[in-house]
């Protein structure tokens, strides 16, 4: 766990303190993302927790120990550290740096090699570029060394200055993905610093949103954030497509879904004229059993049996863990105007534009 | 104008072409080795208090710029005319401006964000000096070498006229006798000389930074 408490911070020199009393508890094993505006002092406090820049007053416990207390290298040999321009030593193989804090630490060689070949495969690099210097490496591959570096001795604490803002967003995007995964399979503290708001509640269980001056505006799960911002100034800075963002971070299976107009093929075509009566479509959805075959229209439904008539395949077909996000897209993109949801077993049910309203308004 | 090729081989033989060549190369290497240490004690001087940069280019731009025989002549009386403090300080005094701000500028020049990693992954700023910045300025601290090497060859031809010997000694004489033979040997052989140096410090470099010769085949 990370504490800070009443942290101050006012550079020499500066007329108005960087950070003027921050307060901010991190327990153990969150995802904390600092959000805000240039000059809300989230570097300032990241800086702080490794004492790359000193407090001015106020406390900052990191595993209950005042980090004040402990000589500053010692210190962040326990905590791991990225910056957005990765700082990779360019007259190190891939290999030697991400060797650097276990060789701090005076591992054994063959302890040290094992844990830089467990890395290299954990953050997806090949093997064959252990032996690359940096300025090699494209900058996605340097920030996955980067992330190996800073994961290398295992520290519970992990500290990142907008780590992927340097790459372009398709990498960027690929790169939050992995990370998040990594962050879950190894269940680290995070504290993550990033301008981009949606960078920010995409990545973070937790997201503190600063103020100028390092104010503390909101702190709280991203979903919660968007839904209910605390402040005006939380309101600007999530932006117009709030609503858009917090359906982003919500999963489809938290919708409440619909059966829809389905019938199953063993049905005879006058039920399914009166399932297409009952929710005022022309068309319906085919089922056998649990098997979604596709939907038919209106107008081929006539005397043969469902079972003969060749359904059309549903374009999109979402599954429970995708976004309500996409399964907006996906409802207003298809011809029959619902998203189907299709689980490991089986149909599940359809969301329309109705649904996924009510979970922007919720 | 003709070359006495006879000159050439009667002092190849009897060994005052590989005498003076000795002696040239030995006032040549003390030299730029004496103002490495000099300019390496300053640089970090320099480093560590930045105010002091201004004061010590001011007073080494001065030493730069003073005619060498004109300083030979001020130091005999202090060192006398034939000892080799007098051409050594001389010598050295030439190289510190050259290296100092070589040594500075490549400290200077490693990025900000690789000693910030490399603080942030809990190095002591020793450790900083040594492994980081000390072998990422190397290009431009061997930079540096090479032009006061090359420099110091071309000085060392007049360390002659205060009794050291060296290639200064076929150009002295050659001239005074209206010998072209002799001080065009001295002449060539000094050139020569600024070169291989020039060269080999070349692959010095190469060597010690394997990182800077590799560049994305990837």
């Amino acid at each position: 766990m990370i504490r800070l408490e009443s942290v101050r911070k006012v550079f020499p020199g500066a007329t108005a303190p960087a950070v003027t009393s921050l307060s901010l508890e991190i327990p153990e094993g969150e995802f904390v993302t600092l959000v805000g505006p240039s000059g809300c002092g989230k570097t300032t406090t990241l800086k702080m927790i490794n004492r790359i820049i000193e407090p001015t007053s106020g406390t900052i416990e990191v595993g209950g120990q005042d980090v004040l207390s402990i000589e500053p290298h010692l210190l962040r040999r326990s905590i791991g550290y990225v910056i957005q321009q990765v700082g990779l030593l360019p007259h190190r193989t891939v290999e030697q740096n991400i060797a650097t804090v276990p060789r701090l630490l005076g591992w054994p060689r063959d302890r040290i090699e094992a844990r830089v070949a467990e890395l290299v495969e954990m953050v997806g690099l090949e093997h064959e570029m252990r032996d690359r210097y940096p300025a090699e490496l494209s900058g996605g591959q340097q920030q996955r060394v980067g992330v190996a570096r800073a994961l290398a001795a295992d520290p519970p604490v992990l500290l990142m200055d907008e780590p992927f803002g340097a790459v372009d967003p398709i990498v960027r995007e690929h790169l939050q993905m992995e990370f998040k995964d990594l962050w879950r399979r190894l269940g680290k503290t995070v504290v993550f610093v990033t301008h981009d708001i949606d960078e920010a509640v995409r990545m973070g269980t937790r997201v503190a949103i600063l103020n100028i001056g390092g104010i503390l505006e909101q702190y709280d799960r991203p979903e919660e954030i968007l839904a209910n911002p605390a402040s005006e100034f939380v309101a600007r800075f999530l932006g117009e497509e709030r609503g858009l963002r917090r359906l982003g971070l919500l999963p489809v299976s938290s919708a409440t879904l619909e059966r829809g107009p389905v019938v199953d093929v063993s049905a005879g075509p006058s039920e399914a004229r009166a399932v297409m009566d009952r929710h005022e479509v022309d068309w319906v959805g085919l089922l056998d059993g649990n098997r979604l075959l596709g939907w038919v229209p209106a107008s081929e439904i006539g005397s043969t049996p469902l079972r003969d008539l060749e359904p059309r395949e549903f374009l999109v077909r979402l599954r429970p863990d995708d976004s309500l996000r996409r399964a907006l897209d996906a409802v207003v993109t298809s011809r029959t105007r619902v998203g189907v949801v299709v689980g490991d077993e089986g149909y599940l049910g359809m969301l329309d534009v109705e649904t996924v309203a009510e979970e922007i308004t919720e | 104008m003709t070359i006495d090729w006879d000159w050439i081989r009667r002092n190849l033989l009897e060994g005052s072409i590989w005498q003076a060549t000795q002696e040239h190369l030995m006032h040549t290497v003390i030299a730029v080795g004496v103002g490495l240490i000099v300019s390496f004690a300053l640089s970090l001087a320099v480093l560590r208090w930045p105010r002091t940069y201004a004061p010590i280019t001011w007073v080494t731009g001065i030493l730069y710029t003073i005619p060498s025989i004109a300083l030979f002549t001020f130091l005999v009386p202090i060192f006398g005319l034939t000892s080799i403090f007098t051409a050594q300080v001389a010598l050295v005094s030439y190289t510190l401006l050259i290296l100092i701000r070589n040594i500075v500028a490549g400290i200077r020049g490693v990025p900000d964000h690789v000693v910030e990693a490399s603080r942030g992954m809990g190095m002591t700023e020793r450790r900083i000096f040594l492994d980081v910045q000390l072998p990422l300025a190397l290009p431009a601290i061997i930079a540096g070498v090479r032009v006061a090497a090359v420099t110091t060859v071309g000085l060392v031809t007049l360390t002659v006229i205060v009794g050291q010997g060296g290639y200064g000694l076929f150009i002295l004489r050659g001239i005074g006798r209206r010998f072209l033979t002799e001080a065009l040997v001295g002449t060539l052989l000094a050139v020569l000389m600024a070169i291989v140096i020039d060269r080999g410090l070349v692959l010095l470099e190469r060597l010690a930074t394997p990182w800077a010769q590799r560049r994305r085949p990837a």
